[in-house]
């Protein structure tokens, strides 16, 4: 199970010129799962970004094992630090097993051809998201929650020890953010994959989170496991939502019930 | 280790259908060649095209016909060949699925700086034009790329194409102010500007060559990030793609061959689009496949248009352009139709 030391020194980041984040220091814990959240448009998605390369940093730096990860050659970093984004594109006809394969792509040279270690991480791959019986299927035929698990085996064919996701559950039934959640912690436990996602789902986040991180204008409010810094007074300040704090009945974790202006 | 999945090593190794699908492919090449052998103004039995064709001691008008028709029949192939990759690429590049040469503008691009040649410097050789063609279809896209990625989410495909059809106008009526004026030189260019192979010889082979061989490695070593890319450009970053530099070269790429193709045969438009279309409606999107095969297939769409056209303007010939047009449009139509715009 390797390990990685994986962090944000003074992170200012944006887009067009405009700054999100502001000073953000960030360690992210190895061979855990993290989750951010933050209200909408937060940066809590930028800060994703910003440390999966995907936002060069105005200033400050993201620092894996270290090394500036914007001075790590691309495919060399492909190798640690895998990434899901959001709305990744489905190209129209493609199978199952291709795009699971096309994860690969770091491990490979124009060259060298398929070998068999790729053989056999996409068959691992796919056996682990359970989606070996649709392998010759095209992706159009299949459900959302389907179609999520085919994203997050084209990561895991990649085979890093870091992946990033941004809001891997949105758009599912809450079944299937269950599955994928679920799957996300097979994952973590089974190679000790360091696991690091966006989620809106705040109940969610405290049940599978080991470490939380929540974002607030650009800048990191508070960080721990979910049970030591959910509190009313934080979801407040992180949402300007009141809410109840009570025991997650089924795994012990904070639970948030929320209190509008009605039903009271 | 688990055992692989059902679908096993081969299905990886090559997309369904692909062995059968080159077979045909091959087929029907090696029957165009013997159509636009055969066919023309004079129609050569199998005595003289077997003369022509391995009998080199044996001087009969037939055969000669028939040795005259080769290097035609060669220069289609690669042209089509080359025109099949260059749409392949595009479409990757853009991640379009109707992205080819002549919509993106580079086509007329290229025109136009062979016009200018024509009119102002009394250029008139093979030679001279593909240098003039290919600056013309680079410099286009550029400008057409420069303007596509103006804006805050840079070049999008919707953009790219926006880009192309405005700057195909302008320079398509660029290229009529300077013909117009000029009777003279309105000939050569005529012909020219439709895309014919019908005057091709060993020497316009001979040119096209290097230019074919640079865009088709650079074709190669791209394939595999390409492939990333058409998950989009998030995803490829995470796989290690440097995003913009295989933009530029598989752009580069594409430029080239059908800079060359143009610049030699005029603007044939529609057969990179054709050809990438029906490969990939057959073996799926897998660029590593797609681009061998779409190379066949605009080769084969070449000759058999050509051939076509020989007998369709017969005494004299149809130009090869004007036939892809016409079988090239509506079928881009029916792609549009039944694309629903989805990438973009």
């Amino acid at each position: 199970m390797p390990t990685h030391t994986f962090e944000t020194k003074h992170l200012q980041a944006g887009y067009d010129r405009k700054i999100i984040l502001d000073d953000v220091n960030v360690r992210i814990p190895s061979n855990k799962i993290s989750i951010i959240i933050g209200a909408n448009g937060c940066g809590k998605s930028t800060l994703l970004k910003t440390m999966a390369r995907l936002i060069k940093p105005e200033s400050g730096d993201v620092l894996l094992d270290g090394k500036s990860i914007h001075k790590m050659a691309p495919k060399q970093l492909a190798k640690i630090l895998g990434l899901l984004p959001q709305s990744p594109i489905v190209p129209e006809g493609i199978t199952v097993a291709d795009l699971v394969g096309r994860g690969r792509f770091p491990h490979q040279s124009v060259m060298k051809g398929w070998s068999k270690k790729d053989y056999e991480a996409v068959a691992e791959a796919l056996e682990m998201m359970n989606i070996t019986e649709f392998a010759d299927r095209a992706i159009d035929e299949l459900s959302g929650g389907q179609r999520q698990r085919v994203w997050i085996a084209m990561a895991l064919a990649q085979q890093t020890d870091i992946l990033f996701l941004d809001e891997p559950t949105t758009y599912l039934d809450i079944t299937y953010q269950v599955e994928i959640l679920d799957l996300l912690t097979d994952l973590n436990q089974k190679y000790g994959t360091t696991i690091v996602m966006v989620l809106h789902d705040i109940n969610l986040s405290a049940r599978y989170a080991d470490y939380l991180f929540t974002v607030k204008n650009g800048k990191l409010i508070a960080e721990g496991a979910p049970k030591d810094i959910v509190t009313a007074a934080l979801i407040k300040e992180t949402f300007a939502l009141d809410c109840q704090v009570i025991q997650d009945p089924v795994s012990n974790t904070p639970l948030i019930v929320p209190i509008g202006r009605h039903h009271i | 280790m688990k055992s692989l999945p059902s679908t096993g090593e081969k299905q990886r190794l090559l997309p369904k259908h692909f062995v059968a699908v080159v077979a045909l492919l091959l087929i029907l090449l090696l029957i165009s060649v013997l159509m636009s052998l055969a066919f023309g103004s004079r129609t050569i039995g199998l005595g003289g095209l077997m003369d022509g064709l391995f009998h080199p001691s044996v001087e009969s008008h037939e055969a000669s016909v028939v040795r005259q028709r080769i290097a035609r029949t060669v220069f289609g192939l690669i042209c089509g060949a080359a025109l099949g990759v260059s749409g392949a690429l595009m479409q990757s590049v853009t991640r379009n699925p109707i992205a080819d040469p002549s919509i993106l503008g580079v086509n007329t691009g290229a025109s136009l700086f062979v016009v200018c040649g024509i009119a102002f410097f009394s250029i008139s050789s093979p030679s001279e034009y593909i240098w003039l063609a290919i600056i013309g279809a680079m410099l286009t896209a550029i400008f057409v790329f420069g303007i596509g990625s103006m804006g805050a989410s840079g070049a999008t495909p919707l953009k790219l194409v926006l880009a192309g059809a405005a700057t195909t106008a302008i320079l398509s009526s660029l290229v009529t102010a300077i013909q117009i004026p000029r009777m003279n030189v309105m000939d050569q260019f005529r012909f020219w500007q439709v895309g014919s192979v019908g005057s091709a010889s060993w020497e316009s082979v001979q040119i096209f060559i290097p230019f074919l061989v640079v865009g088709l490695v650079i074709a190669l070593f791209v394939a595999p990030a390409l492939n990333a890319l058409a998950l989009g450009d998030e995803v490829a970053t995470g796989l290690g793609v440097r995003t913009g530099v295989v933009r530029i070269f598989a752009a580069f790429a594409g430029v080239l061959l059908c800079g060359a193709a143009t610049a030699l045969a005029g603007p044939i438009g529609f057969i990179g689009l054709l050809a990438t279309h029906v490969i990939r409606l057959v073996i799926g999107p897998d660029v590593r496949f797609l681009m061998p095969l779409a190379a066949l297939c605009g080769a084969i769409i070449l000759v058999i248009s050509d051939v076509v056209g020989r007998f369709l303007g017969s005494p004299g010939e149809l130009e090869v352009g004007i036939l892809t047009a016409f079988i090239g449009a509506p079928i881009l139509i029916l792609i549009t139709m039944k694309a629903k715009m989805k990438s973009i």
